[in-house]
């Protein structure tokens, strides 16, 4: 029971949230557009420290630091789509997870130290930088203030899940924000150009042969999506109100692909669904392990094998995903 | 003898020939690929309005031309024109849009999307494709109605009207040709380059197929096609190019082909004595279709 309980509050929480954005931009780009994109963390990780330096270290204010973050998201997809969207699928993949480990590293980089924070990251006590999300909470404070409460130091009930004033301020923004982008999602992908789009992941030479410029619409897709990868990194990191680059490992890409597979590739609630249970079963089995005197000591590695046969279980039953098209899967040649 | 016909009746039966009204002149095309020479055409005319077929032995160039003539692979040097538009330097979806659209020797249903989504990709002038429009349905919504009205239409006459909101992937392997055509014909070309449009196709459905190719020069187009089956070539060309290790060795009108003994030698591998041409290696021969050729058979 207490197993369902931590898996529910972790369904729901902010982190849930906060994949889910991430598995709706990576939906766009894997799973309508066909953009085999293995570096989502790497848009992640362009919107976070995007946002964290310019607040923190050049002090330009936050709103300037959040449209710096998602220029950042934009550049890096133009710099990955430029060159290999010409070329076949699989250098898009090589070219992504690729730029997303130099990333990481870069950041992580001891002569950068004054810039990015190094290994210590923002804010640290080697630099004497500002908080980057003092306005952002600062704005949660006001919204909580309608509601007669306030969010520092505030403790929140929601069903199982009990969560500090922060958290819940996330979470709101998360869930609102995944609503908002999904419902966009549905807009584009039910007009002529989410029909482009498709077209382009079912063969792109037919498109191209009905006069579509398939490299203007791949790079718009990759955009998309990345965009959105660096909405669910800024989240990621005004959460704790830190950013380190130990944090933007590949396995985020990996969870996100679980997500988007599970939840149901190329639906638009597929995402957030996928989101809910990935990390609903993520909460669950971790809870368990760790309340049970035998495997206390091996959760951390467990958990992940767990979550992986968890994930076995529904591709091997749906394989089309939670919400995902039965007789679309069929015809997946 | 259609009017179409009667135009190139005068027309000499040599590789090269000027035509009367030609849409298409391609000039010194040429690719290769490594030390093999795919395609060497000096000089072709595809005269306006007519069915020219484009036959040739496996491995005689003539998908890789249609390649290069609609952008999908670049020669190595070269140039042709479309109605006059050098097309030398265009991309594939700029040459598509030129009005010279092609398909493909495998069939490309887009599976997983509907036949009548299949249909509508095929239009042009659909403001909804700008991402930013796209979003704003008022914008896109009366052309694609328009669009909608067009497709229903073609998928009637193409009797595909009870599969419109099936997956393309269900459509058997005729079905798909029949729509990879009618998906052609949504962006209203003015040239259709069709690679083997028969291929795969059973019998009943060959004889529609036929019909609907056959009709396209009543509607202003004109149509290039590649085919291997001589029964089809012989019944709906006007004009027949022969394709041999690149080159053009023979034009003319179906009955002319039938009888040329250079197209004879290129389908038989025969033994010719200006052997300069062949020696490239043996020919992969396509017993059946020469043996026919030979003969002379028209349908």
């Amino acid at each position: 029971m207490d197993a369902i309980a931590a898996g529910l509050s972790l369904a729901i929480g902010p982190l849930a949230a906060i994949y889910a954005i991430n598995a709706i931009g990576l939906n766009v780009q894997f799973g309508y557009a066909g953009l085999l994109n293995f570096g989502q963390v790497g848009f992640m990780l362009v919107g976070g420290y995007g946002l964290a330096i310019s607040v923190a270290v050049f002090g330009v204010p936050f709103w300037i630091g959040v449209a710096i973050g998602l220029l950042a998201a934009v550049g890096l997809a133009l710099l990955l789509g430029y060159p290999t969207l010409r070329l076949r699928a699989d250098y898009l993949a090589i070219a992504t997870i690729a730029i997303a480990e130099i990333l990481r590293l870069i950041v992580n980089t001891k002569s950068l130290v004054n810039f990015s924070g190094g290994s210590f990251g923002i804010p640290s006590a080697v630099t004497d930088n500002i908080g980057f999300s003092d306005t952002y909470y600062a704005i949660g404070e006001r919204f909580f203030a309608l509601f007669g409460s306030t969010l520092a130091g505030n403790f929140f009930r929601v069903g199982f899940l009990k969560i500090d004033g922060r958290g819940l301020w996330t979470m709101i923004v998360g869930w609102t924000l995944a609503a908002i982008f999904a419902f966009f999602v549905w807009l584009l992908m039910r007009s002529p150009w989410g029909r482009v789009i498709k077209a382009i992941r079912e063969d792109e030479d037919a498109a191209r042969a009905l006069g579509k410029n398939t490299f203007v619409f791949k790079m718009q897709a990759l955009t998309l999506g990345g965009v959105l990868g660096g909405v669910a990194g800024m989240l990621f990191v005004l959460l704790p109100g830190t950013v380190s680059p130990n944090v933007f490992l590949p396995i985020l890409t990996f969870y996100t692909y679980a997500i988007v597979l599970a939840g149901g590739a190329a639906t638009v609630t597929g995402p957030i669904l996928g989101s809910v249970v990935f990390w609903f079963l993520f909460g669950a089995i971790d809870n368990a392990l760790r309340n049970s005197s035998t495997f206390a000591s091996v959760a951390g590695p467990m958990v992940l094998g767990l979550v992986g046969l968890g994930l076995m279980l529904v591709m091997i039953f749906r394989p089309q995903g939670i919400v995902g098209n039965k007789q679309e899967m069929i015809l997946d040649v | 003898m259609s009017d179409r016909s009667r135009a190139l009746e005068s027309v000499s039966a040599e590789p090269g020939v000027v035509k009367p009204d030609p849409v298409l002149i391609v000039d010194s095309v040429s690719k290769s690929f490594g030390a093999l020479r795919a395609v060497d055409v000096d000089h072709m005319e595809i005269q306006r309005g007519t069915i020219t077929a484009l036959i040739g032995p496996n491995g005689a160039g003539k998908t890789t031309l249609f390649n290069l003539l609609t952008g999908f692979d670049r020669p190595d040097q070269g140039t042709w024109t479309f109605d006059g538009q050098s097309l030398k330097s265009l991309g594939a979806h700029r040459i598509a849009r030129t009005g010279m659209v092609r398909t493909f020797q495998l069939t490309k249903a887009l599976t997983r999307m509907t036949v009548m989504d299949n249909m509508r990709l095929g239009a042009g002038n659909q403001n909804g494709e700008s991402m930013t429009r796209a979003m704003i349905p008022s914008i896109w919504a009366a052309r694609e109605r328009e669009v909608t009205d067009q497709a229903t239409e073609l998928l009637h006459r193409f009797q595909l009207h009870h599969m419109r909101d099936e997956y393309a992937g269900t459509l058997s392997g005729g079905q798909r040709k029949l729509l990879e055509l009618a998906r052609l014909l949504m962006s209203k070309p003015r040239i259709a380059m069709l690679d083997e449009p028969m291929a795969g196709v059973n019998p009943a459905l060959t004889e529609s197929l036929l019909e609907h190719v056959k009709n396209l020069p009543n509607e202003g187009m004109t149509v290039m096609f590649v085919e291997h089956d001589m029964d089809v070539v012989m019944d709906i060309s006007d004009w027949i190019v022969v394709m041999g290790q690149g080159r053009i060795i023979a034009e003319g009108r179906p009955h002319d082909v039938a009888q040329n003994q250079e197209v004879i030698d290129a389908y038989l591998g025969a033994h010719h004595e200006d052997t300069s041409v062949y020696d490239q290696g043996p020919v992969e021969i396509d017993h059946d279709l020469a043996l026919r050729v030979a003969a002379g058979k028209t349908a």
